[in-house]
């Protein structure tokens, strides 16, 4: 009891209870350390890497000379209808209207095709196969043909596919294709013919901004993290929680 | 006390072993080796990825017969930028070390593809240039040495 | 599809808007169409007869076994089109060998299967078996063979394997109306369950797929049976007709409600992909949805179906009305799988452009080809029927 006779255990318990509470909160919602692992999603085992990408959004200036690599690196036929990787450009008119536009991929280049005084802004956005470990792709495939690599590079067996097509449609991100020749699914499978020698995806390679980096997300020392933690990153489409591992950096809102 | 047991059922079940039995048999036939492994796939088909020669060959490469455009290049502005980015695939090159392996690139639409005025690119990260208006009729590489473009020819 | 570059680059220039680049070519094309259009007939038609056995619905006595010779002709057909459309057709079994069972198509191998043996062909074994051993002794030749095959080789007549026939008999039509759900329950959610695609992705997908799979079930075993009796040149019993009708006008109900209900659904939700699918049900669906789903193939028949429920014409008006509605609801339901499958790929999954689809009338994937695994079916219900005729069965049962 209070000098003035007023009983003040129940303000007591009250504060005590809210102090105790919001102690327990803060320390649930401060877990940093977590937070990279759990937007990576689970690391393989630290001997093998797990493969993650970035594209840096700012610094892409739609030359398309990884559209074009990837087609050579990877016998892509080279019509515009069969891509693993891809660019697209984006120009919003002061209007507001949004102009999208990916000629031929982005291979051989793009000419602005929006004059500039309409211009409010315009980026181009590189596209490629989100490597998703959470991948829808992998899901549907009735018969085992589309799987997660212990490096978590989403790769197609080209002698057990059937060709159902079920992971074309299951891809949000257009990733996926019948290859005319092979007759079966295609996809970017991040050079997995290079990464296994040492060497960096073709795309990567050629990019001469270095808009894109190719990292092992196990690395805390390694580029993809550094790019990772000094930029502010999104995925494409993330209600949809497919895992992507394709980190972009100034994604904006406009991008389909 | 005997159980009645209807033929039907009898002759039914079986069928159904018989079944049963013959499905099993074919499907260890036909379960690609060692399926299932590592996932739901066959862990062959890692190493069926990882089976293509590369195309690209990297700087590395390069540099082992031509240190000496590795070395200007490396002075000027184009010096981060791979030699594969313009030349294209150099692997075959690489290897035949016949000229005609690979691609040298030429005309001002080239240079364009990187350079050509775009509202989408930022001058920030590469210098553009109105095609139309600068030095129009004439190549790139005309004054411009496309390994050390500032080292102009004039 | 398969991708012929000269048909693609035809494509490319009728590109409306954004899509991305792969998105170009439709993927699954008429055969995607016809195999759930046919599995539903099979779903339909098996649940119309299971009404009769289950819960003892008289009154639809005389079209029960031709509902379930009619189920299995088309599930026997169902197959087909789904591994011709494979672009690696010779593969087809691994997906009974190594089926990955996170997806829904892995279900496919297995509940065909079990469908087809343990609950079509085992429901009409027991109830034609008595019957198939007395025509073995009474025929010759090819049919006697046939028939002692197809016998199993169980003779046993005795009053009470007779009386197990039956009993087993009805065991197996009670497992057999949760697997005909299953059957065609599973190719909804083979849609339903694509996040991917806003115009699939939607919970109540197995459900449409369900119900309009019998409407159309019950309108073909409506049809065939008019058929046949006209060809037999016997007189239709118009107390089963009726009912038959009845319960197709009931079933459209239940299925317009369902596909109302999901439209309203998604304009009052409005959520990111409305603006494309409101310019792809305006635009490019417009007339097989509006059209020939919604007006020809629901509205005019509910119309038609419901004013016979009030007043009842001539047999001979009547006869012709159900014909038509048969006919016109059979058409509409195709339709519905067409704006589902074709639909869904009209529109880039960048939400932001259209493609266009070309229907080829020749090739393994053309309306030609198409139109076989209908008229398939037909054939081989009529070895059916000349086989094992379901008229010489109702003489003795009724």
């Amino acid at each position: 009891m209070g000098p003035k006779g007023i009983d003040n255990s129940r303000r007591k318990f009250i504060r005590n209870t809210a102090l105790a509470a919001g102690g327990a909160l803060t320390a649930f919602l401060t877990q940093p350390a977590k937070a990279l692992v759990i937007a990576a999603g689970k690391p393989a085992d630290p001997g093998t890497p797990w493969y993650g990408i970035g594209i840096d959004i700012d610094k892409c200036i739609g030359c398309g000379r990884c559209a074009r690599a990837c087609k050579i690196e990877n016998d892509v036929p080279d019509e515009p209808f069969y891509f693993r990787s891809w660019v697209e450009q984006y120009t919003i008119k002061n209007d507001g209207e949004v102009v999208i536009e990916a000629p031929n991929g982005g291979v051989g280049g793009f000419t602005q095709s929006v004059p500039d005084e309409e211009i409010f802004k315009s980026f181009f956005v590189p596209k490629m196969c989100n490597q998703c470990y959470k991948s829808p792709c992998e899901q549907v495939c009735p018969v085992g043909a589309t799987y997660l690599s212990p490096e978590g590079a989403v790769l197609v067996d080209k002698d057990h596919c059937i060709g159902c097509r079920y992971c074309i449609q299951a891809c949000p991100y257009g990733c996926r294709y019948i290859h005319p020749e092979k007759k079966v699914v295609d996809k970017c499978n991040l050079c997995y013919h290079r990464i296994t020698k040492g060497m960096q995806p073709a795309c990567f390679e050629v990019c001469p901004t270095g808009a894109r980096i190719f990292g092992d997300l196990n690395d805390r020392e390694g580029e993809l993290v550094a790019f990772i933690r000094e930029h502010n990153c999104q995925v494409l489409k993330p209600h949809l929680n497919t895992g992507s591992k394709l980190f972009y950096n100034s994604l904006s809102s406009e991008v389909k | 006390m005997k159980i009645y047991i209807p033929p039907q059922v009898t002759r039914l079940l079986l069928f159904l072993v018989l079944f049963i039995a013959i499905f099993t048999v074919i499907k260890r036939l036909l379960t690609p080796e060692n399926f299932g492994e590592l996932g739901h796939y066959r862990p062959g088909s890692l190493a069926d990825n990882a089976a293509y020669e590369p195309n690209y060959a990297g700087d590395e490469t390069c540099i082992m017969c031509h240190p000496d455009v590795f070395e200007s290049k490396g002075m000027d502005l184009h010096g981060d930028i791979s030699c594969e980015t313009c030349h294209d695939a150099g692997f075959r090159h690489s290897e035949s070390m016949d000229a005609t392996d690979i691609h040298i690139p030429a005309g001002r639409e080239f240079c364009g593809i990187c350079h050509s005025q775009n509202a989408g690119r930022s001058a920030n990260y590469v210098f553009q240039v109105d095609l139309k208006g600068h030095n129009t009729g004439k190549n790139c590489t005309d004054c411009h040495n496309p390994h050390q473009p500032w080292d102009l020819k004039e | 599809m398969e991708p012929h570059p000269e048909h693609l680059y035809a494509i490319l220039s009728k590109v409306d808007g954004f899509i991305y680049p792969n998105d170009i070519d439709l993927h699954w094309g008429i055969l995607i169409v016809m195999y759930p259009y046919i599995t539903g007939l099979v779903a339909g038609a098996f649940i119309l007869a299971s009404l009769e056995r289950v819960f003892k619905v008289n009154v639809l006595k005389p079209t029960y076994e031709l509902a379930l010779l009619t189920a299995l002709s088309f599930l026997l057909v169902a197959t087909l089109p789904l591994i011709s459309h494979l672009s690696q057709p010779l593969r087809a079994y691994e997906i009974m060998i190594t089926p990955n069972f996170t997806s829904a198509m892995a279900i496919f191998g297995f509940v065909y299967l079990w469908y087809l043996m343990a609950v079509l062909l085992l429901e009409l074994w027991f109830d034609y078996r008595k019957y198939m051993v007395i025509w073995a002794r009474e025929s010759k030749g090819l049919k006697r063979l046939i028939y002692l095959i197809f016998s199993l080789g169980v003779n046993d007549l005795s009053p009470r394997a007779l009386a197990w026939d039956k009993k087993l008999g009805y065991f197996i039509t009670v497992v057999g109306i949760p697997s005909a759900f299953l059957l065609h329950g599973y190719v909804g959610f083979i849609f339903g369950s694509i996040k991917a695609n806003p115009w699939w992705s939607t919970v109540l997908m197995p459900v449409i797929f369900l119900f309009s799979a019998m409407v159309s079930g019950i309108a073909l075993v409506m049809i065939i049976y008019m058929v046949v009796s006209y060809i037999r040149k016997q007189p239709i019993d118009m107390k089963c007709l009726d009912t038959i009708a009845r319960y197709l006008f009931f079933m459209l109900i239940l299925d317009f409600s369902l596909e109302s209900l999901d439209q309203i659904q998604r304009i009052y939700e409005a959520e990111e992909s409305f603006e494309i699918l409101h310019l792809l049900v305006n635009g490019k669906l417009t007339l097989t949805l509006f059209i020939f789903q919604g007006l020809l193939g629901t509205l005019i028949p509910l119309g038609a179906l419901g004013v016979l429920q009030l007043y009842k014409p001539k047999e001979k008006i009547r006869k012709f009305i159900y014909l038509t509605c048969g006919m016109l609801v059979l058409f509409g339901i195709f339709f519905m799988r067409w704006n589902v499958v074709i639909g869904g790929q009209l529109f880039s999954k960048s939400l932001a452009g259209f493609t266009s689809f070309k229907l080829e009338l020749i090739g393994s994937e053309g309306l030609l080809m198409s139109l076989v695994w209908l008229v398939l079916p037909l054939l081989i219900l009529s070895v059916f029927l000349w086989l094992f005729p379901p008229w010489k069965l109702e003489a003795d049962e009724m």
